[in-house]
């Protein structure tokens, strides 16, 4: 019964991502079945296999997961990268929290109708340069180790790698006052199981074109 | 330097409500400092004190907790409301994340414009209905337990306590068609710690009016 993990989503980035992150960076194998179809996705709803009728679900260690967080916490747990006690957690938990505040912005970042894209997008900037990428320059600054909580590799690592090259993506020089974050995302990047995932050929997921927004509209509403 | 968690937000429920219920079923006697003016948020983000310029914000533990989910996670594990291992909390995690996002959807209703709140009472209705009390109602049926996870009370039992209320205030009748729901919400809101903060008098705050939305619309710009 146990096996590879394996992923219900479309197939593109969206909630799943961070949890292919995840499981990459620990190393974990894991397969993706793809929803091409509003009939794949109502089909997993009249299996029974989706607890609140949506996606992301992951099959794992005989479970069907849902709920991004409740997954990536999971997984966190289960490949120790979520810190050493309570209180590392408690840190980890904060930083990750406002990464995937970050990340919803940049997510939805596609979906804007024209009239809003670039107002959204000086959002995305302001938020990022004023509010949340000041906080993990800091965090590195005042401790000068090589990970953000712990002197340990963990979730948090990757998820603000992840946030870090989505924000470029949105903007290529957005780190240009943040040198302790490039330097941190040169690191992390060349860490073995999250540079395999950064290569070619991977399960990394390409950003959402805006000419395959309708088609997921279709599958989702 | 440790005593009592101070919790910094607005006089009101909001996102730090989750927190109050949780302090409160735990047993744990918190204090709380309110924002009543704009100047009462900026004075905190030109302190320091908020990590993300955000509330909640709790002080517990020499720490200045923010982000709703990481407190509420790390008081569930400080006093054994988090499941017995990884598998528990696993499910208290799934079934939180689901009364998170009905209770989100009741907690934005107020601000919403007003030609759109028939729509989207509609919504929480057909939502809290059709797609999560269900799933609570499968839970108790399928293993006949009291608690949701593990026989034991736990986040998750506190949390759906707190979703089944904010949903009747909406539709008195909503858990019509839920019997184990019903009994639950019976159960659970006569365990002590539970009663007495749903006695009037404690810390837990009324449904939000629409005097609180004209602050909350002042102190946050929105």
């Amino acid at each position: 019964m146990p096996g590879k993990p394996k992923l219900h989503y479309f197939n593109g980035r969206g909630r799943m991502e961070s949890i292919r992150w995840l499981l990459a960076a620990a190393g974990v194998e894991f397969e993706e079945s793809f929803l091409e179809t509003k009939d794949d996705l109502t089909k997993l709803q009249k299996d029974g296999s989706l607890m609140f009728q949506q996606v992301p679900m992951v099959e794992i260690d005989g479970m069907k997961m849902v709920q991004t967080r409740a997954i990536l916490g999971y997984i966190a747990a289960k490949y120790n990268l979520y810190g050493k006690d309570l209180k590392e957690r408690a840190l980890i938990d904060m930083y990750v929290e406002a990464i995937i505040d970050l990340n919803e912005l940049l997510m939805t970042h596609a979906f804007q109708p024209a009239d809003k894209k670039e107002q959204h997008l000086a959002t995305i900037v302001d938020k990022a340069t004023n509010r949340y990428f000041p906080v993990y320059e800091k965090v590195l600054k005042d401790h000068g180790q090589d990970f953000l909580v712990g002197n340990r590799f963990s979730r948090a690592d990757v998820q603000l790698l992840e946030t870090l090259l989505m924000a470029e993506e949105c903007k290529p020089d957005i780190l240009a006052k943040f040198p302790l974050l490039q330097s941190f995302k040169a690191r992390i990047s060349n860490i073995p199981t999250i540079k395999k995932f950064l290569q070619p050929g991977s399960q990394r997921k390409a950003p959402l074109q805006e000419k395959d927004v309708p088609k997921l509209m279709k599958i989702f509403h | 330097m440790s005593g009592k968690p101070r919790l910094h937000y607005t006089n009101g429920r909001g996102k730090m409500e989750s927190i109050r219920w949780l302090l409160a079923a735990a047993g744990v006697e918190f204090e709380e400092e309110f924002i009543e003016t704009k100047e009462d948020l900026e004075k905190l983000r030109t302190d320091g004190v908020l990590m993300f310029q955000q509330v909640p914000m709790v002080e517990i533990d020499g720490m200045k907790m923010v982000q709703t989910r990481a407190i509420l996670s790390y008081i569930a594990a400080k006093y054994n409301l988090y499941g017995k291992d990884l598998k528990e909390r696993a499910w208290i995690d799934m079934y939180v994340e689901g009364t998170t996002d009905l209770m989100g959807m009741i907690m934005y209703l107020p601000f919403q414009p007003a030609d759109t709140k028939e729509k989207n009472l509609a919504l929480i209705i057909e939502r809290a209905t059709t797609r999560y009390f269900p799933v609570y109602e499968k839970a108790l049926k399928d293993h006949g337990n009291d608690y949701l996870v593990g026989n034991k009370l736990s986040w998750a039992d506190v949390h759906l306590l707190e979703a089944i209320l904010m949903a009747e205030e909406c539709k008195p009748d909503i858990l019509s068609a839920f019997p184990l729901l019903q009994a639950f919400k019976g159960r659970t809101s006569n365990i002590p710690t539970i009663k007495k903060f749903l006695q009037p008098g404690s810390q837990r705050k009324p449904p939000t009016d629409k005097k609180f939305v004209a602050i909350v619309r002042k102190i946050f710009n929105i």
